[in-house]
């Protein structure tokens, strides 16, 4: 991504050249490990979908992986969620993701059947294979895109943030192809599948790697305790934190909250970056991207970066003692006060307002 | 690490690791703030750091050459002034620092990025071949983390990114163990020299600089390079010219279109105040109150 305005050259004009003319369709990458497919593939296909429509071409998933049910099942699953047609490349060698065998299974397909859009997700794998693909065929990446449009020339326009976080840019590839992007898991909606829609096109592809080529080894695969894990991505109620709650101590008030809704807690960028809370719980674009039913942001100023992670919510209620702080200008419903006075205030009535909402459910 | 009798710089380790960390100045990303008529950043007094996630790297890159011997090379592309942030590292106990700075780089994308610096690292590697590349996970200004795998591609190293940590490294066999960061647990993996290894924030206890270095990047000199010095032969790969992206349009998002509906009350008391937020917010959405009335009951 160019750092500085790219003053000039954003009034350039697409001149693709003639050896990329025959680029056509929108591919997908399907993040496929250990017998399941990460949610973020089935988001990017929902978009894929979108982009697919508007260019009047085909919708393509690839879905890399050994030769074991897993794979039969996310191949099966590519349908429903609205796939024209399906690459797919089994083999061993795919067991475990790799960086080695993974590139060139995936720069093989590309230069075989030359698409002219590629999503990846933006999670450890994506952002490892895409890096490395995107460099082999020499063609323009966009990281972390927050929107994905189709321009008036037909060109792949990827939104992301820009300069941390602080305004946000619009990237193009105009000359080369495929064009590539990678989104983080919840940034789309995730699509419901068809489970009637009938099956595309399959189409095979053979990579010819030996295991005893590749170098790395995988030794082990060790589990995250799911004691540890933090769901906030996927979490459906969302109370967060920000510089406004003060101190490390008074997250109490936003954890009591958050527990009386039955939802998650989190934090913006600052608060990690003052070690007040671990980097786990931070929302916002480098930290994790939530869309909740219900979000409440309690002295959190709504930086563009914390904007992104979260504009997918249905409902967001924001706390704030400066009427001007930029998170009213997302928020569904604003409070100018306090948040260390709101907080409690909101534990009790809700508390108070749902225990009631209970014991009318038992009388009834 | 210098010859303190004579200031002559010492002679280079060719035993233990040859190790390359890349790092990128960047602006305090605390301190950007944005112009609100005409959306710029306000560059002016912005302090600017090493980007924080490379400290980490760098940290990695000296542990590992105090325990296995070798020597530990800083290398950073950026505007002549990016020199203050190879001091810093100098400082921390680096033992060269090498900064590629010409205004054909200007505008870089990340693969004209990874394109400088993997032919940076080739002139490096001249003197003695390298063992390893470190980045960090990604920068703070442009959170792509694309550098790091493009430069691995380019030079044909083996790739390990996310590392949380690095269990053991074999110089006879040139293998080592390293843990990653992947979706939902760690991949243990071994792999082999040369390789580029992007690491995790936490891997490590970053360490202050001793005075001996600090003093010594004082005095130190950082070795700078022009695009050709770097060993650039064909200036079209660089900066803009270099950069298959283009950005069309740097903006604010607008309000959302139907503003935020302020809960105001006679009474300022927060009791009162949350009470009218749940009367609004389930007005807004009574099946949201039904479906939590049922959560708590559950």
């Amino acid at each position: 991504m160019s750092e500085t305005p790219a003053a000039g050259r954003a009034g350039m004009r697409k001149e693709l050249p003639e050896h990329f003319r025959d680029y056509r369709n929108v591919w997908v990458f399907i993040e496929l490990e250990r017998g399941q497919v990460h949610p973020v593939s089935w988001e990017l296909m929902g978009e894929g979908r979108k982009l697919a429509d508007r260019l009047g071409v085909q919708l393509a998933a690839v879905v890399l992986g050994p030769k074991d049910e897993g794979t039969r099942t996310a191949i099966r699953q590519t349908w429903a969620y609205g796939a024209d047609i399906c690459y797919i490349c089994k083999d061993a060698v795919l067991t475990d993701y790799r960086n080695e065998p993974y590139t060139q299974a995936l720069t093989g397909l590309v230069n075989a059947y030359k698409p002219e859009i590629l999503l990846l997700g933006a999670t450890t794998l994506g952002r490892d294979l895409a890096g490395s693909v995107a460099t082999t065929l020499k063609t323009g990446l966009t990281a972390d895109a927050t929107e994905l449009a189709i321009d008036d020339e037909m060109s792949l326009a990827a939104t992301r943030p820009t300069f941390g976080g602080t305004l946000l840019c619009t990237i193009h590839t105009l000359n080369f192809r495929p064009q590539m992007a990678t989104v983080r898991p919840r940034v789309m909606a995730m699509p419901h599948p068809d489970m009637t829609r009938p099956a595309g096109r399959s189409v095979w592809y053979t990579l010819g790697v030996a295991e005893a080529d590749v170098i790395t080894k995988v030794l082990e695969f060790v589990a995250d305790a799911t004691t540890n894990e933090v769901n906030l991505a996927y979490a459906d109620i969302v109370v967060a934190g920000g510089m406004g709650l003060q101190n490390a101590a008074n997250f109490r008030l936003v954890r009591d909250l958050a527990a009386v809704l039955g939802g998650e807690y989190g934090c913006s960028r600052p608060v990690v970056q003052k070690g007040w809370l671990p980097a786990e719980r931070q929302i916002g674009q480098t930290g994790k991207t939530i869309r909740p039913r219900l979000y409440i942001a309690a002295g959190i100023s709504g930086a563009i970066q914390h904007r992104v992670g979260v504009e997918g919510a249905d409902l967001i209620i924001a706390i704030n003692t400066d009427p001007q702080a930029r998170i009213f200008d997302f928020a569904h419903l604003g409070v100018v006060a306090d948040a260390l006075q709101i907080l409690p205030a909101l534990t009790e009535a809700f508390a108070r307002r749902l225990g009631r909402e209970t014991r009318i459910l038992e009388e009834a | 690490m210098t010859d303190d009798l004579t200031g002559n710089p010492p002679k280079p380790d060719t035993t233990g690791l040859n190790i390359v960390v890349c790092i990128k100045q960047v602006p305090d990303s605390a301190q950007i703030r944005v112009h609100p008529v005409t959306n710029t950043i306000m560059r002016q007094g912005v302090p600017t750091i090493i980007n924080p996630y490379d400290l980490y790297a760098l940290e990695e890159a000296l542990r590992l050459r105090d325990q296995y011997g070798g020597a530990v090379t800083v290398l950073c592309m950026g505007p002549p002034m990016a020199e203050d942030a190879l001091r810093r590292a100098l400082g921390l106990g680096a033992d060269r620092a090498v900064l590629i700075t010409d205004r054909r780089f200007a505008g870089s994308d990340t693969l004209a990025t990874s394109f400088a610096l993997a032919t940076a690292l080739t002139t490096i590697a001249q003197d003695r071949p390298i063992d390893i590349v470190f980045t960090g996970k990604q920068t703070i200004d442009g959170d792509t983390a694309q550098v790091g795998p493009g430069i691995a591609r380019r030079l044909g190293l083996n790739q390990l990114t996310y590392v949380s940590a690095i269990d053991s490294i074999d110089l006879g066999k040139r293998e080592l163990v390293v843990r990653r960061r992947a979706e939902g647990g760690v991949q243990v993996l071994q792999s082999r020299l040369p390789c580029l290894i992007t690491v995790m924030e936490g891997i490590n206890d970053l360490r202050r600089g001793s005075i001996q270095d600090l003093l010594r990047a004082a005095r130190a000199d950082v070795t700078v390079w022009s695009a050709e010095q770097a060993g650039v032969t064909n200036p079209m790969m660089c900066g803009l010219r270099g950069s298959p992206t283009v950005v069309k349009k740097v903006f604010a998002p607008s309000p959302r279109s139907e503003p935020a509906e302020m809960v105001t009350t006679e009474a300022k008391r927060p009791a009162q105040v949350a009470e009218a937020v749940l009367d609004l917010l389930f007005a807004r959405n009574p099946k949201l109150e039904a479906d939590l009335a049922a959560r708590k009951g559950a």
